[in-house]
């Protein structure tokens, strides 16, 4: 049996809960036959993929859910072989770069340039063209980008590109001077409310007014999220009327505990034992810089207020290290010292202007 | 009106040059150099090549969407005609491999072929079709230095009978010795008057009505990048015409496709920020009079749902900046201190950095530099 979050999806523009502005926008472009490559962002679990896939059936009909899952294997130019599923349907490939690794550029210009050379074959097809979806494109390296420039001019006869990113600042401008950009805002706390209270009632039973909102509240705008815990907690207590706690993640949990030692001790000894602990963290597959945001959310809950912004300040500072440079460990604890000392600072008011920068 | 088209089965081969349902940007690239808009200089340059039979190794740059590559196109099918093409012109993208092995390859070996005879062409033109064969290196500056360097010689060797045109947005990321062997083209961003003459035009050829004020609303938001007005032009035309009855376009239509940011959600940040509004803007803010700046935690809260909206940190920065650096009362003191803060930013989001992170800094920062 499915999760309620995919058992629930609407498969149609009609059934998608909000942004209706935005769902008539996309239905006008499905009509109109000259489809452009389109770039959807916004935070996760806002929907994109909901909307991308309702978009594609609204362009080609219910063919394109039937889905087929292909493993390819492709050839990288130093000769390795590489491992990539596709799903695809007869109208349409879906890929995630991410899969390929820093060989992203060879997988999508071999799959792009195949798409682009065959025609239509299924003469009822509505559209003349086949569609692309790249999920994660912001992680696209900037070699597969810079591919994907003339790509999308030369073969836009028969083929479109529809990207799918949690944010644009890391397209390239003349990807993004190709594609129509659409922004997927996060459901507001009431639309969350509203989208809970349908898959409760078609799982037949209704959700109490107060854990509407905590799921909601908690969810913070991350819709898969927020169903994901519903049924959770259904699984939990059939009735849904005890007081229920929403259970966070044990990373989080791991997180917070992180950034009450800072915060508790500074010391040469404390240093090594977060240490160990992002470590452990990094080695469970958290991203480093969820690591560093929830460390540092939780850390200037704790703080006066003067030294909140410094904190934040060297956060962004060491975040953009982090992903210039290569080690992540070394920059996360680069900032664990920093704030220990900024700590150290505020409460002895030691004169620390030699550690500045 | 695109389903159910008969033609596209009774001659499938003929699909892909319906112009009905190309995008505006592919049925308005200029098909000759006398099509594109701006860029006169260069225009002027390139069009005494057509006949003096003369050309120098070329360097386009300049950011996209301003006719590089259709300007390159168009040229070398004005001299060549539809026949010679092919045989004579080489066109290599990013897409394509590239690496050292390719130019010492596939590249020197289209540059070595003595230019084939001209083939009588059948379009009963007739073209200049001067001696030479032109290589395309669309998209230069993604090449490897590397593959640069090994293309030196071959530039030099067979410069007689080859000439190549490199085509980039940054001039910096071609190395010295290849650009010092081109005549270098410069292409700008496109002004008001040309993308306006050029949209008007299209809008007039595809029967949409549009106002000056929507005009101007696609210059402001496309930067000098044509394609990207034509792309919005085109969708709101799409939008405004699957409305029962078909309504025309408005400003805001623009703006909404662009991504831009609706002021109030900029000026709530500003006002969080404690920046005073004194624009007609300030009616959409509760607090318009007597602005206090509120702490930490109300500022994060603001960013927070920003990142919910989704809005791009980019274009976020951009619409704080305009925002602060032309505001009347503020002083110069307080604005260069925000504007270090703006360009950091830019610079980290450029590296990939974090929105959330940056636009919580950014605003920390001017918060900053307002309560000093
Ligand atoms: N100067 C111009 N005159 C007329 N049309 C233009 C001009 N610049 C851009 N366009 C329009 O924009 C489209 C894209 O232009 P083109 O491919 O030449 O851009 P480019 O400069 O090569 O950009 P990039 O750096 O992104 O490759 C063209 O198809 C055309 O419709
Ligand atoms: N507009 C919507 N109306 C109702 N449910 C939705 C809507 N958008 C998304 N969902 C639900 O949220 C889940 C996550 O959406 P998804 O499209 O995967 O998010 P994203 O791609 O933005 O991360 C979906 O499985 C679906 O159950
Ligand atoms: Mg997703
Ligand atoms: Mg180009």
């Amino acid at each position: 049996m499915s999760l309620w979050v995919d058992k629930h999806r609407p498969r149609v523009l009609d059934d998608l809960h909000y942004h209706a502005g935005l769902s008539a926008r996309l239905r006008a472009l499905a009509a109109s036959g000259d489809f452009p490559h389109m770039l959807f962002y916004g935070p996760s679990g806002a929907g994109k993929k909901t909307r991308i896939a309702c978009t594609l059936r609204e362009l080609f009909g219910k063919g394109v859910e039937k889905l087929k899952i292909d493993q390819r294997v492709f050839l990288t130019p130093s000769k390795r072989k590489l491992d990539v599923n596709i799903v695809q349907s007869n109208f349409h490939i879906e890929i995630t770069p991410s899969e390929a690794g820093n060989y992203d550029r060879v997988v999508i210009q071999e799959l792009l340039k195949e798409i682009a050379q065959t025609q239509q074959v299924d003469l009822s097809a509505k559209q003349r063209f086949k569609v692309v979806i790249i999920n994660e494109a912001d992680s696209l390296t900037r070699d597969a980008q810079a591919a994907l420039r003339r790509t999308m001019e030369k073969y836009m006869s028969n083929m479109r590109i529809i990207l799918c990113a949690n944010s644009t600042s890391r397209l390239i401008a003349p990807i993004k001077s190709r594609c129509l950009l659409v922004r997927v805002a996060a459901p507001d706390e009431t639309k969350t409310i509203e989208v809970l209270r349908y898959v409760g009632k078609k799982e037949g039973f209704d959700v109490p007014d107060k854990i509407a909102h905590e799921i909601a509240e908690d969810s913070n705008g991350n819709l898969r999220k927020a169903i994901l815990v519903l049924e959770a907690l259904k699984m939990q207590s059939t009735d849904l009327d005890k007081p229920l706690t929403i259970a966070k993640p044990d990373w989080e949990t791991y997180c917070h505990k992180v950034a009450d030692m800072i915060v508790q001790e500074q010391s040469p000894q404390r240093v090594m034992d977060v240490r160990a602990k992002l470590y452990e963290l990094l080695s469970h597959c958290i991203p480093p810089t969820v690591v560093l945001k929830t460390i540092a959310d939780r850390v200037v809950d704790q703080v006066d207020e003067s030294l909140k912004a410094d904190i934040m300040h060297w956060a962004a500072i060491y975040e953009t290290r982090m992903r210039v440079g290569n080690k992540k460990i070394f920059h996360l604890e680069a900032w664990v010292v920093k704030v220990m000392s900024l700590y150290k600072h505020f409460f002895y008011d030691i004169d620390m202007s030699g550690f500045d920068d | 009106m695109s389903f159910f088209q008969p033609q596209t089965r009774s001659a499938p081969q003929k699909q892909a040059a319906d112009p009905q349902h190309q995008p505006w940007v592919e049925k308005y690239r200029p098909k000759t150099i006398d099509d594109v808009s701006a860029q006169e200089h260069t225009v002027a340059v390139l069009r005494k090549t057509l006949t003096s039979s003369n050309l120098p190794h070329m360097l386009f740059y300049g950011p996209p969407g301003t006719g590089k590559t259709s300007t390159i196109l168009a040229l070398s099918r004005q001299l060549f005609g539809p026949d010679n093409f092919r045989s004579r012109v080489l066109e290599l993208n990013a897409s394509d491999e590239r690496g050292i092995a390719i130019v010492r390859d596939k590249i020197k070996n289209f540059a070595r072929q003595t230019p084939r005879a001209q083939a009588v062409s059948s379009d009963g033109k007739t073209y200049p079709c001067p001696p030479y064969k032109i290589i395309i290196l669309d998209e230069a500056d993604s090449m490897t230095q590397d593959a640069q360097a090994a293309l030196r010689r071959i530039m030099e060797t067979y410069a007689r009978i080859t000439r190549f045109c490199l085509v980039c947005n940054y001039v910096t990321r071609i190395i010295d010795p290849l650009a010092s062997r081109c005549s270098k083209f410069r292409f700008k961003p496109l002004d008001s008057m040309s993308t306006s003459t050029r949209l008007a035009e299209i809008a007039s050829k595809e029967n949409v009505p549009v106002t000056d004020a929507v005009i101007s609303a696609l210059i402001d938001t496309s930067h000098g990048d044509l394609r990207r007005s034509i792309t919005y032009l085109q969708s709101a035309s799409r939008l405004s015409m699957s409305t029962d009855p078909p309504t025309d376009i408005i400003p805001s239509d623009i703006e909404e496709i662009a991504g831009v940011v609706q002021s109030s959600v900029i000026n709530n940040l500003a006002t969080t920020l404690g920046v005073e509004l004194v624009s007609s803007d300030a009616m959409d803010v509760d607090s318009s009079n007597g602005v206090k700046a509120k702490g930490f935690d109300a500022i994060r809260k603001t960013v927070k749902g920003i990142i919910r909206q989704g809005y791009s940190a980019s274009q976020i920065i951009s619409q704080l900046h305009d925002l602060i650096i032309e505001h009347p009362t503020l002083s110069g003191r307080q604005k260069a201190k925000c504007a270090l803060a703006f360009a950091e930013a830019d610079k980290a989001l450029c590296d990939g950095a974090d929105e959330e992170l940056w636009i919580l800094e950014v605003a920390l920062r001017v918060h900053k530099a307002l309560s000093t």
